[in-house]
C-alpha cells in the first residue's frame, strides 16, 4: 500500500512536469497548431527594411497572413530580399499588391504591411513583389527637417 | 621550496584522481540502472524522495520569484510608459535563466545534499561495504536509482517553477498592478520562442541535472566514513554544485544566447 502511494504521486508530479511544459509551451511560447499551417512563398525587394526582422509578421488589412522566414541581400541591385511564408489559405493576393514595412506603434517592431491592387493574377508560390516601399525612417525624416529641407 | 612544489604535486595528483574516479563512477553507476521491475520499483521510490518533497519549495519560490519579478519590472517599465511588457520580461527571465538556475541550486540544496548525506552515512555504517560482500554491486542498488532519478526530476522541476513564476508574474502584475490582461499574454507569446527560449532552458536544465545529481552521489560515495567527513562532504556538495550550476549557466547561455 505504502509503495502504490509513492507511485501515485511520482505519476501525479511527472503528470505536472508535463502541465507546467505544456503551459510554458502554448500559452507563454504561443506555440499554436496555426504555425504549422501549409504555406506558399513570396518575395520581396526593399531599399532599406528599418529594423525588419525575421519571424515579423506579415499582415493584409491588420491580419496575420503570415511572417517573415528569411532575408538576405540581393548583390545584383543591392537591395534587401525577404522571404515570406503566406498561409495557404490566403491564395488570393494580386499581382500587383503593394508590399510596406511599418511598425506597430510609435517605436514598436517592424513588420510587413500587404496592400492587394486589382489585378486579375493572383501570386503564387515563388513570385515576387515589385512595387515596394521601404521602411519609414525617422532619424532620416528627423535629419531632413532639422536642414530646412522639408518644413511644416 | 622543495616542499612547496612536493604538495602542489600531491594535491593536483589527488584532484586529477578524484576527478578520474568520479567519471568512471558516473560511467558505470548511469549504464548500471536495472531495466527489470525491481530497478523500477527503486527508482520511483527515488523520484518520490528527491522529486515529490522537493516540490512545495520549489512552487512556493517559483511563485515568490515570478511576483518579485513583475514588481520590480513593473517599477522600471512604467517610466517608459511600456508596463504591458511586464509579461515578456517575467517570461523570458524565468524561462531562460532564473528557472533552470534556481531551481538546480534549490535543488542542490534540498535533494543534493540530503542525497550526500544519506549514502555517506550508508559507507560510515559500512552498508555499502556488506552489500558488496552479499554479491549485490551498490552502484546499482543504491547509486543508480539515485542518479536517474535526479537526472529525470531536474527539468520536470525546472518546468514547474517556470510556469508557476508567470503565473506568480500575472498575480502581481495584472490582478494588483493593473497591466491589462490581453497585452501581457500578447507582449510575451509574441517575444517569447518555443525552440529559442523555452526549450533552450530545458537543456540548461537538463545539464545542471547531471552535474547535481553527479556531484551529490559522488561526493557521499567518495566521503571519509566518519561523522566530520559526512559534514564535508555535504558541505562540498552545496559549495560545488551552486559553483558549477552558476559557471556553468554563464557557458551555455554564450552559447545559446551569446
Amino acid at each position: 500500500m505504502y509503495q502504490r502511494s509513492i507511485e501515485i504521486t511520482v505519476g501525479v508530479f511527472m503528470l505536472l512536469g508535463f502541465i507546467a511544459l505544456s503551459f510554458l509551451a502554448l500559452q507563454v511560447s504561443g506555440l499554436s497548431m496555426d504555425s504549422q499551417k501549409d504555406t506558399y512563398k513570396i518575395y520581396a525587394q526593399f531599399d532599406d527594411l528599418g529594423g525588419l526582422s525575421v519571424r515579423g509578421r506579415v499582415s493584409l488589412a491588420g491580419v496575420t497572413i503570415g511572417r517573415v522566414s528569411a532575408i538576405s541581400l540581393d548583390k545584383e541591385v543591392y537591395s534587401a530580399l525577404v522571404e515570406m511564408e503566406i498561409f495557404q489559405d490566403v491564395d488570393s493576393l494580386s499581382a500587383d499588391s503593394v508590399a510596406s514595412i511599418q511598425t506597430a506603434g510609435l517605436l514598436g517592431e517592424k513588420y510587413v504591411s500587404l496592400s492587394v491592387g486589382g489585378d486579375e493574377e493572383v501570386l503564387v508560390d515563388g513570385d515576387t513583389i515589385f512595387d515596394t516601399q521601404s521602411a519609414l525612417n525617422l532619424e532620416k525624416i528627423i535629419g531632413a527637417f532639422a536642414s530646412g529641407d522639408i518644413s511644416l | 621550496m622543495v616542499d612547496f612544489f612536493i604538495k602542489v604535486g600531491r594535491s593536483g595528483l589527488e584532484y586529477s584522481s578524484a576527478l578520474g574516479r568520479s567519471g568512471l563512477f558516473l560511467f558505470h553507476s548511469v549504464f548500471g540502472l536495472m531495466l527489470n521491475l525491481k530497478g523500477l520499483r527503486l527508482l520511483v521510490h527515488q523520484l518520490y524522495k528527491v522529486g515529490v518533497l522537493s516540490l512545495v519549495i520549489i512552487v512556493v519560490s517559483g511563485l515568490f520569484i515570478g511576483m518579485v519579478l513583475a514588481l520590480q519590472g513593473y517599477s522600471i517599465l512604467v517610466d517608459y510608459g511600456s508596463e504591458q511588457a511586464v509579461g515578456q520580461m517575467v517570461a523570458l527571465t524565468l524561462v531562460r535563466e532564473l528557472g533552470p538556475v534556481v531551481a538546480a541550486l534549490l535543488f542542490a540544496g534540498r535533494a543534493g545534499s540530503a542525497l550526500t548525506a544519506e549514502i555517506g552515512l550508508m559507507k560510515a555504517t559500512e552498508q555499502l561495504s556488506s552489500m558488496e560482500m552479499m554479491g549485490v554491486d551498490p552502484l546499482k542498488r543504491v547509486i543508480a536509482p539515485r542518479l536517474w532519478a535526479g537526472f529525470i526530476t531536474m527539468p520536470i522541476l525546472a518546468a514547474i517553477f517556470s510556469a508557476v513564476g508567470v503565473f506568480g508574474g500575472l498575480l502581481v502584475g495584472v490582478d494588483w498592478l493593473g497591466v491589462y490582461e490581453g497585452s501581457f499574454w500578447a507582449n510575451m507569446q509574441s517575444s517569447v520562442d518555443f525552440k529559442e527560449d523555452v526549450l533552450n532552458g530545458m537543456i540548461k536544465s537538463i545539464v545542471f541535472g547531471v552535474v547535481c545529481s553527479w556531484i551529490a552521489v559522488f561526493q557521499g560515495y567518495d566521503s571519509e566514513p566518519t561523522s566530520e567527513g559526512i559534514s564535508i562532504a555535504t558541505t562540498k556538495t552545496v559549495v560545488y554544485s551552486s559553483l558549477s550550476v552558476l559557471g556553468l549557466d554563464f557557458l551555455l547561455t554564450a552559447v545559446m544566447f551569446g
